[in-house]
């Protein structure tokens, strides 16, 4: 079981956390015109990287936060996590 | 009754406590302290069970968790456990022990005759016999297979003890209380580190238990006790003895296997047999030891022989003799130590030593005792079938493939030893690679890879005095970096025996036209032929060697088989040992009982109950609950005698006809709050919102970014910058999750707050035709009319003196309410709704009477929003603002999506007015079409409609209401039953929606 760091409320088994995928995508504009292409890119379209990977995790049975977590996929060692308002890098 | 194998002082066990059991209904004797198997040797009972392929007689060959053969069926406290370890279970009063896979008895086993068809049965025989022809496979080949192999009987009882979970956080885990062990407990909780130091078998010390050293002129035993004894008095310290680490699992989480109470002969109501230990630790020493590898020859499983350290092991701990006449096969010095034991309990050993002629400290006191040694010897074939009788031996010429001379000797016990094996179980378990250390021709850890720092034997250093200096130094510096405290230790003086060097020979050449059988994998059954058959026909992969021949599988996970097997490999292969790599090591290391995985997660444990604070009244009324996620909902209220299917008519109907009243507090419940909700709702929602009045209440639909619908439900706007959300039972916390993602991370400019109110309002629905004559018996001082309070309304007012929300919106179609009060005023809201509806003709209706109520007007729910449907698909496009965007918005112009023939909603009904239509039929132009039968859609939802008395279905079906007046049929080959149906409109009841606003 991980051992995940949420930055709000310290080192918390992974039971307390529900995952949330790829956390470098991002949403197109509300209220924008977005190509097929770019939308279909979005909605469906991951990497599935062997390695360092930023993805998302919320804090369900915590603080309910969502969080930036720096995991490697093949090893689960945790780099970094971080708020989603801050870089990783 | 005596016990011809017990010694008369030596070993630890409580000899004024006599305990009796049985063993295959025999009645026997043993002590306090004593395991099943060293009870059963000290009776002169070898022959406990049959090998798993060919029922070849198998007795004891370890002292411990080695132990490969002898799992037996045992029976205590009540009930049967089946592959019990007899090396490691502990004799309790009454126990009784049976023998396993083998019928009709161990003595006589009609499977043995696999024994003498050998031939047929070498690696990989069930891959390649069983394979054809393939219709035998289920019929004959599986039968067969099942009843002649298996290991014991799992119970059919239900488990009457009790487990328990346990989480806990350390600076420092130490696994094992051998010598290293002990002393990096020590060191470290001398540095004030929070210590767990956890010991498999019931004694603490290990090796110390059993060899002769001496520290600090103490004996290796009695310094043991010393440690444990302070270690136990300081209070950063947990000592744990029947604790099995078993497992290494990521970021530095192992689990260890608690055995607490199986031992004791009375326990309290709440002591759980076992326990689950999920240990977080900062740092973790591994000094699980080593265990004893054995050297091949030919009938090496015969009963009676022994690793020499178990041997030993029995005499030091047990005081039981494995043998009186015994032979000690070796190619180290260690197993001098046993014969040397054997030799001051006056038995005389012969020892056959596979090195040459050479002198070391132990060859020299074995010498001066007397000791009959025969250097370059080995032991050819055990003889004797039950147990051994006497063995053939071999002086080895210089190539060590052929003998000098050969000869018969008596024995009635083998004690064999091919050196020491690191236990690195948890250290490759870590995700550590291992590394072959040449000098000990074993792996050991390589570097560190989570925090786990492997110490003495199972690191490799098989001496006392390095053992205790790692163990002092690493238990040291590990918590001095956690505590920053550092306690100098001074590391004390040892005495103990030095070894020379071993022998690198673990196979003995058989001579010419002999051909035993000569095991590496005795649980397994595996031999040496097996892994050169698997070779020749070009396995070549360890990984599919073992796969092949099963070496190494099962429970005992190569324990003492994996590097015999690695070496006759890269003995076949002309490779080294290194090259060949090793097998993965699994977690259990020892397996554990299925009880503990589960711990106190079952029956009504099993998922936390969620209850309404309405559930007393519906219990007392009879209800009977249906589960809807963690909660139970009233299904129905049954009268009488009444069925399912009578009682949610009845229940129907009268919402339909008179009033009912339904317990909603289930609905998820999200307050959102903040100066932007209305923009927030506009977005998550695919109609407008921005224009909702204060007081109004709209129905709402979300969808995923996919275009597919996620939830509908109801939302009103309490006040200014107050909504409160309604979603289904079934969606609340994705719900909740999906806001917060939005808000959290997309549109953090956003300023609003939402919360999950489920739990804080107990919510019930009025409905039917009476429901505002009752509304208006509840709130006499208010104003009902459909003018003040119309569809979609909203107000605050007291419920007989408590504050309460009233939303007009209706789910069953009929004019109807739902009123919420905080979740302790709900009871009070039932009863008095109960109470005051009496005279409408109230009753309750449960899910079922919901399900007709929704289905027959053509409202959608769980079934249809089923995760591949688009608004569109389910009638909702009205909902579907053209103007606004939304989540999800740009998918639903995707190609697929806008097709004429995509699935869509439609109502249906058997042509015979009768049939009800199973939910899941497929809907098929031609019942009796060659499969696969071309299917048109599915139905998704049934009831019985209670307006028009007769079965309605709706379905998702291709070409949706261009089908309307068309016939097909709707089969369900689970229910075995095919019905002519008629497509007609999905709103089968007030198609217009009259009644909600009337
Ligand atoms: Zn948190």
């Amino acid at each position: 079981m991980l051992y995940i760091k949420c930055p709000y409320c310290g080192l918390r088994a992974q039971k307390e956390f529900s995952y949330g995928g790829d956390a470098t995508v991002k949403r197109p504009n509300i209220n924008e015109e977005v190509s097929s292409e770019d939308w279909d890119n979005f909605v469906y379209m991951r990497k599935s990287p062997r390695g360092k990977h930023i993805e998302l995790w919320q804090h369900i049975a915590g603080c309910r936060q969502w969080i930036k977590v720096q995991r490697d996929t093949a090893t689960h060692e945790i780099f970094q996590t971080a708020k989603v308002t801050e870089e990783i890098r | 009754m005596s016990q011809p194998f017990r010694l008369n002082k030596e070993g630890l066990i409580n000899r004024n406590k006599k305990i009796s059991f049985t063993f295959n209904g025999k009645k026997l004797f043993g002590y306090e302290g004593d395991t099943i198997a060293s009870a059963l040797i000290a009776n002169g009972i070898h022959l406990v069970g049959r090998s798993f392929k060919y029922h070849r007689p198998r007795g004891f060959f370890g002292a411990g968790v080695e132990e490969p053969n002898a799992k037996l069926q045992v029976e205590f406290n009540g009930h049967s456990e089946p592959n019990v370890n007899a090396t490691e279970m502990e004799l309790v009063e009454g126990l009784s022990a049976t023998s396993q896979n083998c019928w009709p008895s161990v003595n006589f086993d009609v499977g043995a005759i696999n024994n003498f068809l050998k031939m047929f049965f070498p690696a990989g025989f069930y891959y390649k016999t069983f394979m054809w022809p393939k219709s035998f496979w289920y019929k004959i080949y599986e039968p067969f297979i099942r009843k002649a192999a298996g290991l014991g009987v799992a119970s059919i009882e239900k488990d009457k003890e009790r487990y328990e979970h346990k989480f806990e956080y350390c600076d420092l885990l130490v696994t094992g209380s051998g010598p290293s062990g002990l002393a990096s407990a020590y060191a470290a909780a001398k540095n004030g580190a929070k210590v767990i130091l956890a010991e498999d078998k019931p004694r603490f010390g290990g090796t110390l238990l059993t060899d002769d050293v001496s520290i600090d002129n103490l004996s290796g035993k009695d310094w043991a006790e010393k440690i444990i004894t302070e270690l136990k008095s300081m209070p950063n310290v947990t000592v744990k003895n029947r604790s099995q680490v078993f497992g290494y699992y990521d970021h530095n989480m192992l689990v260890m296997f608690e055995r607490v109470s199986d031992h004791l002969e009375t326990k309290s109501k709440f002591t759980p047999r076992q326990r689950l230990w999920y240990i977080r630790a900062k740092e973790t020493i591994l000094s699980t030891g080593s265990i004893e590898r054995p050297i091949v020859f030919g009938n090496n499983d015969t009963p009676g022989i022994f690793l020499s350290a178990a041997a030993k092991e029995y005499m030091k701990v047990y005081g039981v003799l494995v043998g009186k006449k015994p032979l000690i096969f070796t190619n180290n010095d260690s197993a001098y130590e046993t014969a040397l034991e054997f030799k001051k309990n006056n038995v005389e050993p012969i020892i056959l030593d596979t090195r040459e002629e050479h002198s070391s400290e132990l060859i020299d006191e074995a010498k001066s005792k007397g000791i009959d040694i025969r250097f370059s010897h080995g032991v050819i074939v055990a003889n004797g079938y039950k147990k051994v009788k006497s063995a053939k031996i071999g002086k080895l010429n210089k190539d060590k493939n052929s003998f000098e001379k050969i000869e018969t000797i008596e024995c009635d016990c083998i004690c064999v030893s091919g050196f020491w094996t690191p236990s690195v179980h948890l250290a490759s378990q870590s995700g550590n690679k291992l590394k072959y250390e040449e000098k000990i021709d074993a792996f050991i850890p390589d570097k560190k890879k989570q925090h786990e720092t492997s110490v003495g034997a199972a690191n490799g250093s098989f001496t006392l005095e390095e053992s205790l200096k790692h163990g002092f130094e690493n238990g040291s510096n590990l918590s001095a970096k956690i505590t920053e405290t550092k306690t100098e230790i001074s590391i004390p003086n040892v005495n103990e025996k030095k070894y020379g060097a071993h022998d690198k020979f673990w196979c003995m050449p058989l001579p010419k036209n002999e051909n035993p059988k000569r095991f590496v994998d005795f649980q397994n059954d595996v031999s040496v032929s097996d892994i050169e058959i698997a070779l020749r026909e070009g396995y070549r992969s360890i990984e599919h060697v073992k796969r092949y021949t099963t070496l190494g599988m099962a429970t005992d996970q190569g324990r003492t088989s994996n590097l015999n097997g690695l070496q006759l490999v890269s003995n076949i292969e002309n490779k080294i040992v290194p090259e060949v790599g090793h097998t993965t090591f699994r977690p259990p290391f020892t397996p554990i009982t299925i009880g503990t995985i589960v711990g106190r997660e079952v029956g009504m444990e099993y998922m936390p109950t969620r209850k309404t604070p309405m559930h007393e009244w519906h219990e007392k009324n009879n209800a009977v609950f249906v589960d809807a996620g963690a909660w139970k909902r009233p299904r129905y209220y049954k009268q009488g005698s009444e069925t399912l299917f009578e009682a949610s008519k009845r229940e129907a109907k009268n919402v339909r006809e008179n009033v009912g009243i339904c317990d909603v507090t289930t609905l998820g419940k999200i307050d959102i709050k903040g100066p932007d909700a209305a923009e927030f709702l506009n977005r998550v929602y695919t109609n407008a919102w921005m224009k909702l009045p204060v007081g109004k209440a709209r129905y709402g639909l979300m969808l995923r970014e996919d275009g597919i619908v996620m939830d509908d439900g109801t939302t009103t706007r309490i006040s200014e910058n107050h909504y409160h959300m309604t979603t289904t039972t079934a969606q609340a916390a994705n719900v909740l999750s999906h806001l917060e993602y939005y808000l959290q991370i997309v549109w953090p400019e956003l300023n609003v707050n939402v919360v999950s109110t489920t739990e804080q309002w107990a919510g019930a629905a009025i409905a039917g035709p009476k429901s505002r004559e009752m509304l208006s018996k509840l709130y006499p001082d208010l104003d009902v009319s459909n003018e003040a309070l119309p569809f979609m309304g909203y107000k605050e007012a007291e419920f007989f003196g408590v504050p309460s929300r009233i939303f007009r919106i209706s789910f069953s179609g009929e004019l109807a309410y739902e009123i919420n009060v905080k979740s302790d005023h709900g009871m009070f809201m039932w009863e008095k709704m109960m109470e005051v509806g009496k005279e409408f003709g109230n009753q309750p209706y449960g899910t079922e009477a919901l399900s007709t109520l929704r289905i027959e007007m053509g409202h959608v729910a769980g079934p249809e929003l089923d995760g591949r449907t688009i608004p569109s698909d389910v009638s909702l496009n009205g909902l579907v603002s053209k103007k606004k965007d939304f989540i999800g918005k740009n998918s639903l112009g995707r190609e697929a999506f806008n097709v004429e023939s995509r699935q869509k909603i439609v109502g249906l009904i058997p042509i015979d007015r009768k049939s009800s239509i199973p939910e899941g039929s497929h809907i098929v132009q031609d019942q009796n079409a060659k499969l696969p039968n071309p299917k048109l859609g599915h139905v998704s939802s049934s009831c019985w409609s209670v307006e028009n008395n007769n079965p309605f279905s709706l379905a998702i079906m291709k070409d949706g209401k261009n089908m309307i007046g068309k016939k097909f049929f709707a089969v369900s080959p689970l229910k075995n039953k095919s019905i002519e149906v008629e497509v007609i409109s999905s709103h089968y009841v007030d198609p217009e929606g009259k009644r909600v606003r009337s």
